[in-house]
């Protein structure tokens, strides 16, 4: 912008000059030309430098700006992302608690060690991995499902479309709470729909298995609508072609489903799985929530206390900052593994289609 | 002041997310603000100019200072000052924050409210961050219960906090259940009952469950018991010298066995408390008693309505004991700091811990209340028109000197919602559900 508005400045005088110059001098001969012609090539070089300047500001333009238009989201990613996870680093090699968090002391890795002995930290792992396997994969079949029927015509199908997204538009917290009062023990209404089946009434909350489904259900309901658009989008980007091509070989819709979504889909699929994984492990609020605000114990056996929910009592129960920057550290490590399992397995499919 | 030690923290975070404002907040402001108790503090020494000092008060759950109008008080007496309050439901997510705030000496309120069960970490670790309150201006020592004053008192002397309220225990009770199981029903006869000894409560609840009501049990919850009884020993989880002694303290033994033979006979309601199921269960009138602090019987009408009126009613507990109760403190940071102090001397002085209890049932820490017609003279109409304020003070003299540790909370919530809840609800045995707790607790200290 600069370099443009000085040029338009430098223009206006210049031929202002020429105008004026121009008018006593009218044909008087050679000399007269010459200083013309000078005054032109002066006008050309300046206007050649002047156009160098705006291409090298284009150069520095295109050259930078990207970097200055994504700095945002770096600077802030320094700030909110990189910086406490270093420090997590940093305190997870210490003995520091929450009521004087400057004194720290050095305690090397003793902190990761004790967790390898740790049954508390060992049964929250194994939690988080089978209440994200019975939340996660039900999860993806039945988008899958939703969003292949939502990809035929529909009457209304905008408004099926926003109603598989509300759930995901609730706040954990209250969906929480209305779920803990249908899993009620005794004057729960699934326990109710058991009775009036002629079963008997369900502990959900302390048995194992019962309270890891009935967490994993809170989880399904909230995302299944999220994973179903996204798998919604990635089907309105398979040409039509195919599936006309399929429709005169006379496939079935779910011979088009199995022989042509699915393989198309592949990429988005790979994709849900990952993102799906990580918010797995993860798992914080809603078996924090699901024990009807009696703590983060995750029940009385922690038989749903997940990584996450044991991470938050080490820090903010129980205070002590140092084990709970382990606790997370470990779950950073362990979604490092998972994302290096799951680029293997990328890797693999791409090189077998 | 709604402190209780485990409530505050689980008051049910998201009940409150969800239904903020349709619980207690009901009938408090009609009451004029009175000028009488507040000889003290002649209100009008700025006069009402403009400008003046906006004072914020940081507390949890349900604290009752805003609802009991005791801030539109002050406001009145005080023209040229703004009381703000904020509020975080559980003290389990407002205790972490008020430690960080402290640490970084930034985001606190004016006037930080801290639970009973939080205050021994806060004086032995913070008090350099805390002012010494007991030099306010009006603060007078022998004005509260000797072992409220000490328990927020550094070994040298500086005290970080002013009380509030205390949770001297009674028994509340269903008078229609109790009458269906062949109980007496008048309170002074429920009082005889179990005089002086938990193991008679347990004996009465083996009577009721003879000839219990279709549905109902003796008492919500094994835990309940539990923290009702060691409430009311001296020594419970710290010794005089600091140590953690729970193991083999036999005051805790005891009330553990006691309460675990209530589950084990199954007199409980299997329920753990503060949770929406317990809140369900006062709805449903499926327990038939619960030991109740002060504090707890605004939260027992809330959850069991108007079709409890007149039918609950509240006893002497068997033998005085005490569960909760919160300070009052003023970090150092603050920009009003001597404001707050007045303030903060204000709101504990002995007729507004009075005002407090006649609004919100928070039994006073000021000895000095007691004598003062709202708490003598105290009837709560929804419990039958109990002699409150008399049944409360008397179990609050007869409370000992508690000894309060750093860790109280954390080892009386795994004590509770490990051990004794899987004794009560997973039908595990008595040694298996100590032994659970033991290894939470053993976790849990250490650092």
């Amino acid at each position: 912008m600069a370099g443009v508005a000085g040029d338009a400045t430098t223009a206006a005088p210049s031929g202002w000059q020429e105008g004026a110059a121009a008018l006593p001098g009218a044909g008087y001969g050679d000399g007269e030309d010459r200083r013309r012609e000078d005054r032109r090539r002066k006008d050309r070089d300046r206007e050649d430098r002047a156009r160098e300047r705006r291409g090298r500001w284009h150069r520095w333009d295109t050259r930078w700006s990207p970097y200055a238009f994504v700095a945002p989201f770096f600077l802030f990613f320094a700030v909110f992302g990189l910086f406490p996870l270093l420090y997590t680093g940093w305190a997870s090699l210490h003995r520091v608690e929450l009521t004087s968090p400057d004194d720290m002391e050095w305690v090397g890795l003793h902190n990761f060690s004790r967790l390898l002995t740790d049954s508390f930290f060992w049964n929250a792992l194994r939690n988080t991995v089978t209440i994200g396997l019975l939340s996660t994969v039900p999860q993806l079949l039945i988008a899958l499902g939703v969003a292949h029927l939502l990809n035929h015509r529909l009457r209304g199908s905008t408004f099926f479309r926003v109603a598989v997204l509300t759930p995901y538009a609730t706040s954990v917290a209250a969906a929480t709470l209305v779920f803990v009062l249908l899993f009620g023990r005794d004057h729960g209404m699934i326990n109710w729909g058991l009775g009036l089946a002629g079963l008997g009434a369900v502990d959900w909350q302390n048995g194992t298995w019962t309270s890891q489904l009935a967490v994993s259900t809170i989880v399904v309901w909230r995302w299944t609508g999220y994973n179903a658009l996204i798998y919604l989008a990635a089907m309105r980007a398979v040409p039509d072609e195919l599936y006309e091509s399929a429709e005169l070989d006379g496939a079935s819709r779910l011979q088009q489903f199995r022989h042509v979504t699915l393989p198309s889909l592949r990429p988005t699929i790979l994709f849900t799985c990952v993102v799906s994984t990580i918010g797995a492990t993860q798992l914080f609020g809603e078996p924090l929530l699901f024990s009807g605000g009696a703590g983060a114990t995750g029940g009385s056996d922690h038989q749903f206390q997940t990584l996450g929910l044991y991470l938050y009592e080490q820090g903010w129960v129980n205070l002590h900052l140092g084990r709970a920057s382990a606790i997370a550290w470990a779950m950073f490590l362990i979604l490092l593994i998972i994302g290096a399992v799951n680029r293997l397995i990328t890797r693999r499919l791409r090189r077998s289609s | 002041m709604r402190t209780h030690s485990r409530t505050s923290r689980r008051l049910a975070g998201l009940v409150a997310v969800v239904a903020l404002g349709a619980g207690p907040v009901a009938g408090c402001a009609e009451d004029p603000a009175e000028p009488s108790g507040s000889a003290a503090y002649d209100g009008g020494t700025s006069g009402g100019g403009g400008g003046g000092t906006t004072l914020t008060v940081g507390v949890f759950g349900a604290f009752g200072l805003k609802e009991a109008g005791l801030y539109d008080e002050y406001m009145k007496l005080n023209k040229d000052v703004v009381v703000r309050q904020t509020s975080i439901e559980r003290n389990e997510n407002y205790y972490p924050q008020l430690l960080t705030h402290l640490g970084s000496g930034s985001g606190l309120a004016d006037i930080q409210a801290v639970e009973v069960n939080n205050i021994a970490e806060i004086t032995a670790t913070q008090a350099d961050k805390l002012m010494d309150l007991g030099r306010t201006e009006g603060v007078r020592k022998d004005s509260f219960l000797p072992w409220k004053w000490s328990q927020a008192t550094t070994p040298g002397g500086k005290t970080v906090g002013l009380g509030t309220d205390i949770g001297p225990q009674g028994i509340c009770y269903r008078r229609d259940l109790f009458a269906k199981a062949g109980l007496p029903t008048d309170r002074t006869a429920v009082g005889k009952l179990w005089a002086g000894d938990w193991r008679k409560y347990l004996a009465a609840g083996k009577r009721y469950k003879a000839r219990a009501p279709r549905g109902t049990v003796f008492v919500d919850s094994a835990a309940g018991v539990m923290a009702a009884i060691t409430g009311g020993h001296e020594k419970r989880f710290y010794d005089a010298d600091g140590k953690v002694v729970y193991k083999t303290n036999p005051a805790v033994r005891g009330a553990w066995d006691t309460a675990a033979e209530f589950a084990r006979t199954g007199l409980t309601g299997r329920l753990q408390q503060f949770t929406p199921a317990w809140d369900q269960g006062f709805a449903n009138a499926t327990f038939a008693t619960v030991s109740c602090p002060a504090w707890m019987l605004g939260y027992i009408q809330d959850k069991a309505g108007e079709a409890g009126r007149g039918k609950w009613d509240v006893a002497a507990a068997p033998r005085p004991s005490n569960w909760g109760g919160s300070f009052l403190t003023v970090p150092e940071t603050g920009r009003n700091k001597a404001a707050a102090a007045r303030l903060a001397a204000w709101l504990t002085a002995p007729e507004q811990q009075a005002k407090l209890f006649e609004k919100r049932g928070s039994f006073p820490s000021a000895r000095a209340a007691y004598d003062l017609p709202a708490v003598s003279g105290a009837r709560h109409a929804y419990f039958g028109n109990a002699p409150m304020g008399r049944i409360f003070a008397d179990a609050a003299q007869g409370v000992p000197v508690q000894i309060v540790g750093p860790k109280d909370l954390v080892i009386a919530q795994n004590l509770a919602d490990i051990g004794m809840l899987q004794v009560d609800q997973k039908g595990r045995s008595s040694r298996q559900g100590w032994d659970a707790a033991v290894k939470a607790i053993d976790n849990a200290l250490d650092r």
